[in-house]
């Protein structure tokens, strides 16, 4: 039996989470189609989620290298969106991560950040440049995304301080 | 990123790597290695592994060794230079545990 679910998520590790807690319930995702999740009934906790932002998008050939590799360890491909996929390994191999070292994460968060940042900054560029013209209406709606595109960019900017303060005193 | 010195401390999964490329692996066998060596203290991610591998190759401190034929499973070995790497490193923690023991050791 399949379910679909349409959710829209700003963080990705509370989207994350709530794959988690879906595969915990006995729904695990099998296909993403933005926003639209598709769940098949299964065992509860089967599977552990990880959602990871690639350097490149999954068909170019770097990203294909590294999700053969994933492959490799038991990690397996249910389905991405532009650059961001979604993976999942099952829970009786033992905890899924990522990433293991703090390095890592910041490299992750940074990326997430600059691709935020840049849609944000394309946006406010843009949007001021309407509101000073003639499309004033346009141009509010420009201003709107790069605010919202800030929220974002702040709170994973703010996690991947706090990894780098502790970077200074551990490995 | 600090530039690399002959005394830069190599990371734990560095170095852990390096050590269970002794002998040929690939990427499956070096986290099952490792978790193994370190009774399950250290357990290498797939994204760090693959970064960390990605990087030693750069730096020819590893090979990639060639199976013709078979390219699905990729397999890495140490390499002369990340041998000299590793010795370099065992005696930089043979120090710090030396100075360890040597200022705490009677203490207790």
């Amino acid at each position: 039996m399949r379910h679909s679910i349409m959710k829209l998520f700003m963080d990705y590790e509370k989207e994350e989470k709530w794959l988690n807690d879906m595969s915990a319930k006995g729904l695990q995702l099998v296909h993403y189609s933005f926003p639209r999740y598709t769940f098949e009934e299964g065992e509860p906790g089967e599977y552990t989620y990880r959602i990871q932002l690639l350097e490149n998008i999954p068909s170019h050939l770097e990203s294909q290298a590294y999700i053969r590799f994933l492959e490799e360890v038991g990690v397996e491909m249910v389905g991405s969106y532009i650059r961001w996929v979604y993976f999942r390994k099952k829970t009786a191999d033992g905890p899924f991560e990522l990433y293991s070292d703090r390095e890592s994460r910041i490299r992750h968060y940074g990326q997430i950040c600059l691709m935020i940042g840049a849609v944000g900054a394309i946006n406010l560029g843009v949007g001021l440049m309407y509101v000073f013209g003639t499309e004033l209406k346009v141009g509010w709606l420009n201003l709107f995304a790069a605010a919202l595109a800030a929220v974002p960019v702040t709170f994973y900017g703010r996690r991947m301080l706090k990894l780098k303060r502790a970077q200074k005193i551990f490995e | 990123m600090p530039e690399e010195q002959g005394y830069s401390a190599l990371t734990e999964g560095v170095y852990y790597i390096l050590l269970a490329l002794h002998s040929p692996l690939h990427g499956y066998g070096i986290m099952q290695l490792v978790k193994e060596m370190t009774g399950g203290r250290v357990i290498l991610a797939p994204g760090t592994l693959y970064g960390a591998l990605n990087s030693l190759l750069e730096r020819g401190w590893i090979s990639a060794v060639d199976h013709s034929g078979d390219k699905t499973r990729k397999e890495y070995c140490i390499t002369e230079q990340g041998k000299q790497i590793l010795n370099q490193e065992i005696k930089r923690l043979e120090e710090l545990l030396h100075n360890g023991q040597r200022i705490l050791g009677g203490v207790n």
